[in-house]
C-alpha cells in the first residue's frame, strides 16, 4: 500500500502509571486503507497504545490527530467511537446477556437518533430506524457467516465465534479505523485462517483502515502492509514486514538481549 | 448577615458560655458513635475479607440478642447463655457458608448483596419465630448510673460500652496479628484465588469471618439490647449506619488503590481502627471501610 | 404439537422483530387480555379485587420500573419505596391544588415528578457503582420518607399526617375516593399495566434497552463502542422512577385511598426487589409474575392453615412470611437467577417440542 494520507497520527505520546512507563515518545502514523500491525514482546505497550488511541487512557504528553483534527485532551471513549474508531478487545468483551443480533445492533447505537418516546411507542421513525439498522446488521451477519447463530445468546457460543461476533459488533459501527487487539489469540489454525480472511475481506469490502496487534508472526508477515515494533514502551522499528524481520533491534528484542539503558 | 451571624457566631458563643453542656453533648455524640461502630465493625470484617456487603449484619445483631435473651429467659445462667449464644452464632456462620455462600461463589457482588437481603428477612423471621417477637429486657449486670465529672454528667453504661468496643477491636487486632489463620486472612483478604493458591480454603475463611462477625453481632446485641431492650428495631440499626458510613466517604472512586497502598502501612492502620472505634467518628469509620478494615486488624 | 412455529415464515424484519413472533403467543395474549378485562370483572368478588388483583396490578408497575433499572441497566436500587412516595404525594398535591385536572393526567404528571427526582438521585451513579450506589439509593429512600414526614406542606398541614385521595371521575365514572367501586379501580389499574408493560417491552427491545443492557453487561466496553454512560444511566433512572412514581400514585389513589409514609417505607423497596428477583431479572413478564407471587404468598400463608381449621396469629404469619420470602430469595438467586419468567420460557420450549422428546 502506498503512503496515502495519514488517517491517524499519534505524535510523541508518553503514558505512565506511577513509576511505570508504558509508552515513551511513541509516534505512529496510520495511512488510509492500510493494515498496520503492532508487534512486540509481552508488556511492550501494545495494548496501552490501543487504549490511548481509543481514549481509554489519557497520555501525559503527546498529540493524537484523527482525520486531520487534533483530539482535545478530555475526549471520552464514547466520543472517540463516534468520530469513527471502533475496536475489539484482547479478552472478548461482548455483552453476555444479549443475543448475537442484539450485540450487533448495540454496535450501531452510535448511529441511532430516535428518542425515548418514539422508541417506547415503537412507531413511525423509531420503527423505521430499527428496520434500517437491522438491514445493515444483517449485511454484516451475512458477511461473517453467522446467520445460524443470530438469535443465540453470546454466552453460549464457543470462543472462536465470540471473537467473530465481536468483530461484527465493531464493524456494525461503520468505523473509519478499526483497532483489533489480538483477534486470533487462543484460536486453532483453522479459526485463525478464517479470521485472517475476514480481516482482509473487511478491508476490501468496507474500505476500513485496520490496526492489528498480533503475536503470531506468520500471520503478521502474511497480512499486514506495515509493521510497527514496540519494546519497553518505545518504538524500535517500523517498516514493511520484510524490513522489520531483518532489523537487528527487533531480533534482539525478541531474543531477549540485555538492554543497555541508563 | 443576621443569618450568617446566627449560624456561624452563635454556636461558638454558646459553647463559650456553657462549656460543660457542650462537652456533655460531644461526649454523648461520641458514645452514640461507639454504639454504632460496634455494629459497623462486623460489617467491615465481612466486607474486607470477602467483598460481600453483608446487609444482614443488623439482623444478626437482632438474632444474637434474641438468642441470648431466649436462653436467659429459660433459666440458663448468664455465662452459660453467653457461650450458648456464641455457639449458635458460629453454627449460623457455618450454615450460611454451606447454604448460601458456597453456591454463590464467583457471582457478581450485587447477587451476593441481594442474597444477604434475603438472609436479613430470613433471620428476622426465624429469630422472632423461635424466641418471640415482644420487646424483651436484657440485663447482663452492666451498671447504669450517671455520675458527675467536673459538673459534666456521664453515664457508666456509656463508659462500659466504649471499653467493650475498644477491647473487642484490640482482641480482633491481636487475633489477626498473632494467629496463623489471622495472618493468612490478612494476606489473602484482597484475592480469593491467591487464598486458594496458598492453601487456605475459601470455606475456612468465610466460616471464620462470618463467625467473627456473628460474635461481634452478639456483643453489639448485648450492648444495644441492654440500652434499649431487645426488639425488632435492632435489625434496623445497621441500616441506619450504612448510608452515613458510605456517603461520608471521601474517596469512593479510588477505594481499590487506597486499599493497596494501605496494605503496606499495617501499623498505622491499626491505630486508625482503634481510633475509629474509640472515638466513634463516622468519617474514621468510612476511611476504614474504604481502605483499611481487615488489613488493619 | 399445537404450540409450534413450524410453517410460520417471516418475510420482513418487521415481522421478525414483532413482540410476539409466534401466532400462538399472540392468541394467548389476546385470550389473557379478554379474561382480564371481561371475565374477571364479572366473576371476581370485592375481596379478590381489593386484596389480590388491585395490589398485584399496581405493584406490577413498580416491579417493571425497578426491573428496567436493575434487571436491564444493572443499577441496583433500594429506593423504590421513596420514588413511589414521590408519585403518591405528587398526586395528592396536584389533585388538591388543581381539582379540575383530569385524574389520568395527574397520574402521568406524578410519574414525571418521580422521574425528575430519580434523575437527581441517579446522578451519583456516574461516580459510584454497584454496592455503593445501592446504599446511595437507600439514602434516597430514607431522605424522601423523612421529607414527606417532616414537611407539613406535603400533606397540606393535616394534623394526622395522612393523605387521602379526593374523589375524581374519568369519563363520567368515579375512579377514586370511597365511592369508586373495586371493579372500576381494577379496570383502571389493569389498563395502566397493559399500556405501560407494552411501552416497557418496546423500550427494552429497541436501542435504548440495548444500551441499558450493554452498560449492565460491560460498562467499559459499552463506552468504547460509543454509548454515553451519563445519558444511558440517567435515562434508566428517569424511566424507572417514572414507573415507580406512577405505581406509587396508583397504590395511593386506586389501592389504599389514604396513606401515610409508612406505606412506602424501606420494606416496600425490599418487597419490590423480591418481586423482580423471584419473577426474573431482565424480564417484563417476570416483573408481573413476581408481583403476583409476592402479593399472593401472605394471603396463601394465612388462608391455607385456615382451611385446616388452624387460626394463625398475625405476628406468627408475619414471621413465617419473612422467612419464606428470605428463603425464596436465596433459593432463586442460587437455583434460577432468571426467576419465574425463565421457568415459563422452559415450559414453552418443552411445549414446542411436545410430544417429541427432541
Amino acid at each position: 500500500m502506498s503512503q496515502g494520507e495519514a488517517i491517524l497520527q499519534v505524535q510523541e505520546v508518553s503514558l505512565s502509571f506511577g513509576a511505570v512507563q508504558a509508552l515513551i515518545d511513541v509516534s505512529v502514523d496510520v495511512y488510509a486503507g492500510e493494515l498496520l500491525a503492532i508487534i512486540g514482546p509481552n508488556g511492550a505497550g501494545k495494548t496501552s497504545l490501543l487504549n490511548v488511541i481509543s481514549g481509554v487512557y489519557r497520555p501525559q504528553r503527546g498529540r493524537i490527530v484523527f482525520m486531520g483534527k487534533e483530539r482535545p485532551r478530555h475526549t471520552r471513549p464514547y466520543e472517540v467511537a463516534r468520530q469513527g474508531i471502533a475496536r475489539t478487545f484482547q479478552n472478548v468483551a461482548l455483552f453476555k446477556g444479549m443475543t448475537v443480533l442484539e450485540n450487533l445492533m448495540t454496535g450501531r447505537a452510535l448511529h441511532m437518533r430516535r428518542g425515548l418516546f418514539s422508541q417506547a411507542l415503537y412507531w413511525g421513525w423509531a420503527l423505521r430506524e430499527e428496520e434500517e439498522h437491522r438491514a445493515y446488521v444483517e449485511k454484516i451477519i451475512d458477511f461473517l457467516e453467522i446467520e445460524a447463530i443470530r438469535k443465540t445468546p453470546v454466552g453460549r457460543l464457543p470462543y472462536g465465534l465470540q471473537k467473530r461476533v465481536e468483530l461484527g459488533r465493531a464493524l456494525a459501527a461503520e468505523p473509519k479505523l478499526l483497532l483489533l487487539d489480538e483477534p486470533m489469540a487462543g484460536m486453532n489454525v483453522e479459526e485463525k485462517e478464517d479470521m485472517c480472511r475476514f480481516i482482509l475481506d473487511t478491508r476490501e469490502e468496507f474500505g476500513i483502515t485496520c490496526v492489528l496487534i498480533e503475536h503470531d508472526m506468520g500471520v503478521v508477515m502474511d497480512i499486514s502492509d506495515r509493521v510497527v515494533v514496540l519494546d519497553y514502551g518505545r518504538k524500535i522499528a517500523e517498516g514493511s514486514p520484510e524490513e522489520v524481520r531483518t532489523n537487528q533491534d527487533v531480533i534482539d528484542a525478541y531474543l531477549g538481549v540485555v538492554h543497555e539503558e541508563g | 448577615m443576621e443569618v450568617l451571624n446566627s449560624l456561624l457566631v452563635g454556636p461558638l458563643r454558646d459553647i463559650v458560655s456553657a462549656p460543660v453542656f457542650f462537652a456533655e453533648v460531644v461526649v454523648g455524640g461520641l458514645m452514640a458513635g461507639v454504639m454504632y461502630s460496634m455494629v459497623a465493625l462486623g460489617f467491615v470484617l465481612i466486607f474486607k475479607a470477602s467483598e460481600v456487603f453483608n446487609f444482614a449484619q443488623g439482623a444478626m445483631v437482632l438474632f444474637a440478642a434474641l438468642t441470648l435473651v431466649g436462653f436467659m429467659e429459660r433459666g440458663v445462667p448468664v455465662g452459660l447463655a453467653l457461650l450458648a449464644a456464641a455457639a449458635v452464632m458460629v453454627a449460623l456462620a457455618v450454615a450460611i457458608e454451606r447454604v448460601m455462600l458456597r453456591p454463590l461463589v464467583n457471582q457478581p457482588p450485587l447477587t451476593l448483596l441481594m442474597a444477604t437481603i434475603g438472609l436479613t428477612f430470613f433471620l428476622e423471621g426465624f429469630g422472632q419465630l423461635l424466641w418471640g417477637s415482644n420487646v424483651k429486657e436484657l440485663d447482663v449486670g452492666i451498671p447504669d448510673r450517671t455520675f458527675d465529672v467536673g459538673g459534666m454528667l456521664l453515664n457508666q453504661f456509656d463508659l462500659v460500652a466504649a471499653a467493650v468496643a475498644a477491647v473487642m477491636v484490640a482482641l480482633l487486632a491481636v487475633l489477626a496479628q498473632k494467629t496463623t489463620l489471622g495472618r493468612a486472612l490478612r494476606a489473602v483478604a484482597d484475592d480469593h484465588e491467591a487464598a486458594m493458591a496458598v492453601g487456605v480454603p475459601l470455606k475456612t475463611i468465610w466460616v471464620t469471618v462470618w463467625s467473627a462477625a456473628g460474635i461481634v453481632a452478639l456483643v453489639a446485641g448485648i450492648m444495644w439490647g441492654a440500652k434499649s431492650g431487645v426488639q425488632f428495631s435492632l435489625s434496623l440499626i445497621a441500616l441506619k449506619a450504612l448510608p452515613v458510613l458510605i456517603l461520608g466517604g471521601p474517596h469512593l472512586d479510588s477505594g481499590r488503590h487506597r486499599r493497596r497502598s494501605h496494605h503496606r502501612r499495617g501499623g498505622k492502620n491499626r491505630r486508625s481502627l482503634l481510633g475509629a472505634a474509640g472515638r466513634g467518628g463516622h468519617r474514621e469509620l468510612v476511611r476504614l471501610r474504604a481502605g483499611d478494615g481487615l488489613s488493619a486488624i | 404439537m399445537i404450540y409450534r412455529e413450524t410453517g410460520q415464515f417471516k418475510t420482513s424484519y418487521r415481522r421478525d422483530q414483532a413482540i410476539f413472533p409466534i401466532a400462538q403467543d399472540r392468541w394467548f395474549v389476546v385470550a389473557a387480555l379478554g379474561v382480564a378485562f371481561v371475565v374477571v370483572p364479572l366473576v371476581a368478588n370485592e375481596y379478590w379485587l381489593q386484596a389480590v388483583l388491585i395490589p398485584w396490578l399496581v405493584f406490577s408497575i413498580a416491579a417493571i420500573g425497578l426491573n428496567l433499572l436493575t434487571g436491564y441497566a444493572g443499577q441496583l436500587s433500594l429506593g423504590t419505596g421513596g420514588f413511589m412516595a414521590v408519585g403518591a404525594y405528587a398526586v395528592y398535591k396536584l389533585t388538591t391544588a388543581f381539582p379540575e385536572l383530569n385524574v389520568i393526567v395527574v397520574f402521568l404528571l406524578a410519574g414525571l415528578f418521580a422521574a425528575g427526582v430519580g434523575i437527581l438521585f441517579g446522578l451519583p451513579s456516574l461516580r459510584i457503582k454497584g454496592l455503593y450506589l445501592a446504599v446511595a439509593t437507600l439514602a434516597a429512600q430514607f431522605f424522601l420518607i423523612w421529607l414527606f414526614n417532616r414537611v407539613p406542606w406535603f400533606f397540606n398541614y393535616n394534623p394526622s399526617g395522612t393523605i387521602t385521595m379526593p374523589p375524581r371521575t374519568f369519563l363520567g365514572v368515579m375512579v377514586t375516593g370511597p365511592e369508586a367501586t373495586a371493579t372500576v379501580r381494577y379496570l383502571v389499574a389493569l389498563s395502566f399495566v397493559v399500556v405501560f408493560a407494552l411501552l416497557a417491552k418496546n423500550l427494552v427491545r429497541t436501542n435504548i434497552g440495548r444500551t441499558w443492557m450493554a452498560i449492565r453487561d460491560m460498562d467499559v466496553a459499552a463506552e468504547i463502542i460509543g454509548i454515553r454512560p451519563l445519558t444511558t444511566k440517567l435515562s434508566a433512572f428517569a424511566v424507572s422512577s417514572f414507573y415507580c412514581g406512577l405505581a406509587g400514585a396508583l397504590v395511593f389513589s386506586l389501592y389504599l385511598g389514604s396513606v401515610e409514609t409508612l406505606a412506602f417505607d424501606i420494606t416496600v423497596s425490599f418487597e419490590v426487589l423480591f418481586m423482580i428477583i423471584i419473577g426474573g431479572l431482565g424480564s417484563i413478564l417476570g416483573s408481573i409474575l413476581g408481583a403476583g407471587f409476592i402479593v399472593l404468598v401472605p394471603i396463601f400463608l394465612t388462608n391455607v392453615p385456615r382451611l385446616f381449621g388452624i387460626e394463625v396469629p398475625v405476628d406468627l404469619a408475619k414471621e413465617v412470611e419473612a422467612m419464606v420470602f428470605g428463603g425464596l430469595i436465596v433459593f432463586f438467586l442460587i437455583v434460577e437467577p432468571l426467576g419465574l419468567a425463565r421457568l415459563w420460557q422452559i415450559a414453552k420450549e418443552k411445549l414446542r417440542r411436545w410430544p417429541f422428546p427432541y
